[in-house]
């Protein structure tokens, strides 16, 4: 007799724990060949403000670590992903990746993810600068975390996209709420899993699942979002600007009408981490 | 009056007093060498300044004669324009008497350093006797000069003493207390250092600056502090004290930079020569050459007004 | 209008007060230079001085006495449709082929010439806008030189900007600038944007053109070639011409919160780069601690440098409670000797408030701060008679919630509130949807250094207030806006990054 196979329930990760939406409803999702696999949490603009919440929570303490330890902590987020990297492929073949493709996605995005621990300790050094004032006076600019993120994830790439969107802002103590691919959200369910293994916080990283259209309005108006960072197409990104202006939220939007390459190896770096920081300038006398 | 008691760490005294930022206040005084003054205003401040200056010479080759022409000058610093005498002349101890032949019985005072200047590195006794001979003498005012080793080594209360001892050794004279504020170094301890002093003297006592036997001399700067730290005093106390800037200020422009220091900062009842002097040798030629010159409308060649100028 | 208190006399005060009375009084020291202004100004575009399309103007007045100075060419939407071609083709055709090293050259010579022209250009930036001659004589217009010569060098250096990266300038830029440094806010929006490559529209304030225009001149003296600099004076619906044009790829816009939303509504569906430097409300806290002259001396330069009209000012002033008292005393003496009157008197602390509008503004906001139950301390100084003139003013026991600790004012007026910790003063700074400066006083090192990090703000004078530089990058955090100016950081808002 064959033993009754235990299916999965996908939650979405949300400050630490894992989450149904609040709305009670899924969106039922399926291999390419039509064959369900399992519901999908469709969240609302309620699971979103309940993920600002917990990254609101989350935030000091993450910006507060050295960052010698926000570099180990990705970097363990690294070996975690890596660990399990094989149900990360499989999740991209069912989705309909080829299996080299999706082989690639996944090594790419941990070797992405190693690439922003490396980062942790010196995009400070990179981006910050002493001034040379004419006056009597140091002077110098650090870079601060914004906050915290909005991050509306594009449908190609999905988890390499994902994670190319969410590490730059980690970077550097910022928190993320984040919403899936829409067609492919089961990476992002995994993602969660493997986030919560790891030594990141709870609520430093908030996935969500859902419909774009329900959720966009809200990471377009939600004032504690600082900044948003996503693929969106040209209706979604208007929207999101609109919303933008009432707060002067600071908007990092690329064109989901284009294609991107997200394995380039122009799509991380100091730049990515430039556009999600503040800059603060400080000033002191020099005197005795 | 008794002395306060006397804190044991400048730390603690800080605490009381107050810190001064060295970059700020510079900024401050800065501003005003941006005061432009013009026709009556000019005039006025120049006549003022001539009559708070201390006409000093204070050189081993001083001599009777070289008093005697400083005391005329004192008197009548000019035969033109109606300029007003100084406030007193500045002299070594031996140099009293003299002076008091030209000087004595005239509004122009007769001050003298005293107190083993300008080191003042000398027994207390010897600098007591010092100044009770110049006093005998005849000086209406005694400059007298700190135990800088004593501040700096943390000895405020030796300092204090010191003063007060010489306080009293003045009697009737008044007593400007040089801090010597080169050696000093910072504006931080020129700031306690005044409160220290102006704790232990009378109403109407100077603070200094200087001897002009170092390298550096009044400053706007550590004029400013100075100043503060008597408005503080005053504020607090009810205790005027009065201030004097000296050496280094050779500029009627100089001088009217100070002036406007004391105007902004200590108001009206500070810009008399009870309140405020300088101690200058070379400034009083300039502020004379000014006033002619606003007199008479015609810049002035220096020869008319010093007889030390090189003739170039 | 708020009560003044009497005149500073001895009588009136108890003894052991300090008298800044008439003994010595400065005589007027007034400017005489001529600033070389024209009755009439037209725009600038490609190169030329022309009147607008339209051939309308509007008159610009002396805020100090509210006489007419000269005509401004009004710009309508095809002359500022002129003017944007201009910077195309110039960009196209010229400038983006003009090497690093030469743009730079232009740069220092337009610098030079600043300098060359710095009295008349001081003068005219005064009897336009109404600040003292001494601060556009000492900071607007030698500020604005420096931050030419800054740029300069870095035109041929851009390179070290984001090592690795491809940078190219995105082409057009529109500018709109405020009122308040009308000289030295053009010199921070067309210094950067010419060093690193693009040609520019810039709209001046309505009520500021003038140096912007004669800039025009320093253009033309520069040999710059036409079309990379382009001026175009007029109001509100110049500037959104400008903005909404569809030829400048990046905006760079100074200003109020306000018109800074309307902005980014306005370009939400277009692809257009933006940097906004907008309102502030800031904190200067100043700890027992803290040398008490200089934190007074800061106080006073936060609030009353300019009139107040500076979107950094030290506008509410933390003060902690042990000291709140001897701060204000401090702060009353000082201010007893702070001048308001003629802006071109160079003994001038305080000018002209810059438009008649604007002291509307602030007189409400005054009474407002009255209304509320705020304490007002005014400085018993005489006021012109024509003009707009508005006292230093500083409110005590004011709350959070008062209207004058929360909105911006922009005038000479001071809210002071009190805490306890270092906690209180951070949370009480922070209360508010502005970030763009604050201040801290204390001697202790280690507590400059944690106030600063918890400041949200992205200038934080620690012992020191409104301390601008070419090298140093200004601007804000939340709702003052995005992007930098000056230092290396402000050059990439005007680059695109591939």
């Amino acid at each position: 007799m064959t033993r009754i196979h235990i299916t999965k329930t996908p939650k979405c990760y949300v400050g630490g724990a894992f989450i149904r939406s609040e709305s009670g409803r899924v969106t039922e999702l399926r291999d390419s060949e039509g064959g369900f696999l399992a519901n999908i949490p469709q969240c609302t603009r309620k699971d979103l403000r309940n993920a600002v919440e917990a990254a609101a929570k989350a935030g000091p303490g993450w910006a507060k670590r050295s960052a010698f330890n926000r570099g180990q902590i990705l970097y363990r987020l690294a070996e975690m992903i890596e660990a399990r990297g094989n149900e990360l492929r499989d999740a991209l073949v069912m989705g309909g990746a080829k299996g080299g493709d999706a082989t690639r996605e996944v090594t790419t995005a941990i070797d992405r993810i190693v690439h922003y621990a490396g980062w942790t300790d010196k995009y400070e050094q990179v981006l910050g600068s002493v001034n040379p004032v004419a006056s009597a006076h140091f002077n110098f600019t650090v870079t601060e975390p914004v906050g915290i993120i909005g991050v509306i994830a594009p449908d190609a790439s999905p988890l390499l996209a994902l994670v190319s969107l969410i590490l730059p802002a980690i970077t550097s103590g910022n928190c993320v709420v984040a919403l899936a691919s829409t067609t492919q959200p089961y990476p992002s369910i995994l993602l969660g899993e493997m986030l919560a293994t790891s030594d990141l916080p709870g609520g430093v990283v908030n996935l969500l699942t859902g419909f774009r259209h329900e959720l966009i309005p809200t990471f377009a108006t939600h004032e504690h979002l600082r900044a948003l960072s996503g693929v969106v197409n040209a209706d979604d990104r208007k929207t999101l600007r609109l919303g933008a202006a009432e707060s002067v939220k600071r908007v990092h939007l690329l064109k989901a009408e284009e294609t991107i390459d997200w394995f380039a190896d122009g799509r991380q770096g100091v730049e990515e981490i430039r556009a999600l920081v503040e800059f603060k300038t400080t000033w002191h006398p020099v005197g005795a | 009056m008794p002395a306060p008691q006397t804190p044991i760490s400048l730390r603690r005294l800080f605490d009381e007093i107050g810190t001064v930022d060295q970059v700020g206040i510079e900024e401050r005084v800065a501003k005003h060498t941006t005061r432009s003054l013009k026709k009556k205003s000019k005039v006025f401040g120049l006549r003022l300044a001539v009559t708070m200056v201390d006409l000093t010479t204070l050189e081993g080759k001083d001599t009777p004669g070289k008093v005697a022409s400083l005391c005329q000058k004192a008197l009548c610093p000019h035969d033109e324009g109606d300029i007003p005498p100084t406030a007193a002349v500045c002299v070594y101890p031996s140099m009293v008497r003299h002076a008091r032949k030209h000087v004595g019985g005239t509004q122009v005072k007769i001050a003298s350093v005293a107190t083993a200047f300008p080191s003042g590195q000398a027994p207390l006794k010897t600098r007591l006797a010092e100044v009770r001979a110049a006093v005998a003498d005849g000086a209406d005012e005694i400059d007298m000069v700190i135990n800088r080793g004593a501040f700096l080594s943390g000895e405020f209360g030796l300092m204090q003493d010191e003063i007060a001892a010489v306080v009293e050794a003045c009697g009737k004279a008044t007593l400007k207390v040089i801090l010597e504020v080169s050696e000093l170094e910072t504006y931080d301890n020129i700031r306690a250092a005044s409160f220290l002093a102006m704790r232990v003297i009378r109403p109407g006592d100077f603070i200094k600056t200087s001897t002009g036997k170092t390298n550096s001399n009044a400053t706007l700067g550590n004029n400013q502090v100075m100043l503060e730290a008597i408005r503080d005093h005053y504020l607090a106390t009810g205790v005027p004290i009065a201030m004097k800037p000296a050496g280094g200020i050779r500029t009627a422009k100089q001088a009217l930079h100070f002036l406007i220091a004391v105007k902004e900062t200590l108001g009206d009842e500070w810009l008399n020569n009870r309140r405020y002097r300088f101690g200058a040798s070379a400034l009083l030629n300039d502020l004379v050459r000014q006033l002619e010159k606003e007199r008479t409308g015609a810049y002035q060649a220096p020869w008319n007004f010093s007889e030390a100028t090189e003739g170039y | 209008m708020p009560k003044t208190p009497s005149k500073t006399t001895a009588k009136t005060h108890p003894a052991r007060e300090l008298v800044f009375g008439d003994l010595w009084e400065y005589d007027p020291a007034p400017e005489t230079a001529d600033p070389k202004m024209k009755k009439k100004y037209d725009l600038f575009i490609n190169g030329e001085f022309v009147p607008a399309k339209s051939g309308k103007y509007f008159p610009t007045i002396n805020p100090a006495d509210e006489t007419k100075i000269a005509d401004i060419a009004l710009a309508g939407a095809n002359d500022v449709d002129a003017a944007c071609k201009a910077a195309q083709k110039a960009f196209t055709h010229v400038w983006s082929k003009t090497s690093g090293q030469e743009r730079g050259k232009y740069l220092y010579r337009i610098a030079r010439l600043l300098q060359d022209h710095a009295r008349e250009f001081a003068i005219a930036e005064t009897l336009d806008g109404g600040k003292p001659i001494k601060e556009s004589r000492d900071f607007d217009v030698p500020m604005a030189a420096a931050h030419f010569f800054y740029h300069a060098g870095w035109a041929d250096k851009l390179e070290f900007l984001a090592p690795g990266r491809k940078l190219s300038p995105h082409g057009v830029v529109g500018q709109v600038i405020p009122w308040n440094f009308p000289l030295l806010m053009l010199a921070w929006k067309i210094a950067p944007a010419l060093a690193t490559g693009n040609c520019v529209v810039l709209k001046p304030a309505e009520t500021t053109s003038i140096t912007a225009l004669k800039f025009g001149e320093i253009c033309q003296e520069a040999g710059l070639p036409k079309g990379v600099v382009n001026i175009v004076s007029g109001a509100g619906e110049t500037g959104a011409a400008v903005i909404n044009h569809p030829l400048t790829t990046k905006v760079a816009f100074t200003g109020s919160t306000e018109v800074g939303k309307l902005i980014m509504r306005s370009l939400a569906g277009t692809e257009k780069k933006m940097t906004m430097e907008l309102g502030g409300k800031a904190a200067n806290i100043v700890f027992d601690d803290a040398p008490l002259d200089q934190a007074v001396e800061g106080i006073v330069n936060g609030i009353f440098f300019n009139q107040g009209h500076v979107c950094c000012a030290g506008s509410r002033l933390l003060v902690q409670e042990s000291v709140a008292d001897e701060v204000l005393a401090k702060l009353k003496r000082r201010m007893a000797v702070l001048r308001v009157g003629d802006p071109m008197d160079k003994n001038t602390d305080i000018g002209a408030i810059n438009s008649r509008e604007q002291l509307e503004r602030i007189t409400a906001l005054v009474k407002s701060g009255v209304d509320e139950g705020a304490e007002l301390h005014q400085s018993a100084c005489k006021l012109p008679t024509k003009g707009f003139f508005f006292r230093p003013s500083v409110f005590a026991n004011v709350s959070m919630s008062h209207r004058i600790a929360r909105e911006e004012i922009f005038g000479p007026v001071l809210s002071i509130l009190t805490f306890r910790t270092p906690e209180e003063a951070v949370e009480k700074a922070n209360n508010t949807a502005y970030g763009l400066s604050a201040g801290v006083w204390t001697d202790k090192g280690s507590r400059i250094l944690k106030m600063s990090t918890l400041l949200k703000a992205g200038v934080v004078w620690a012992n020191t207030y409104n301390k601008f530089d070419p090298a140093s990058p200004f601007g804000g955090y939340k709702e003052s806006g995005f992007g930098r100016e000056g230092g290396k950081q402000g050059l990439l808002d005007y680059l695109k990054i591939s």
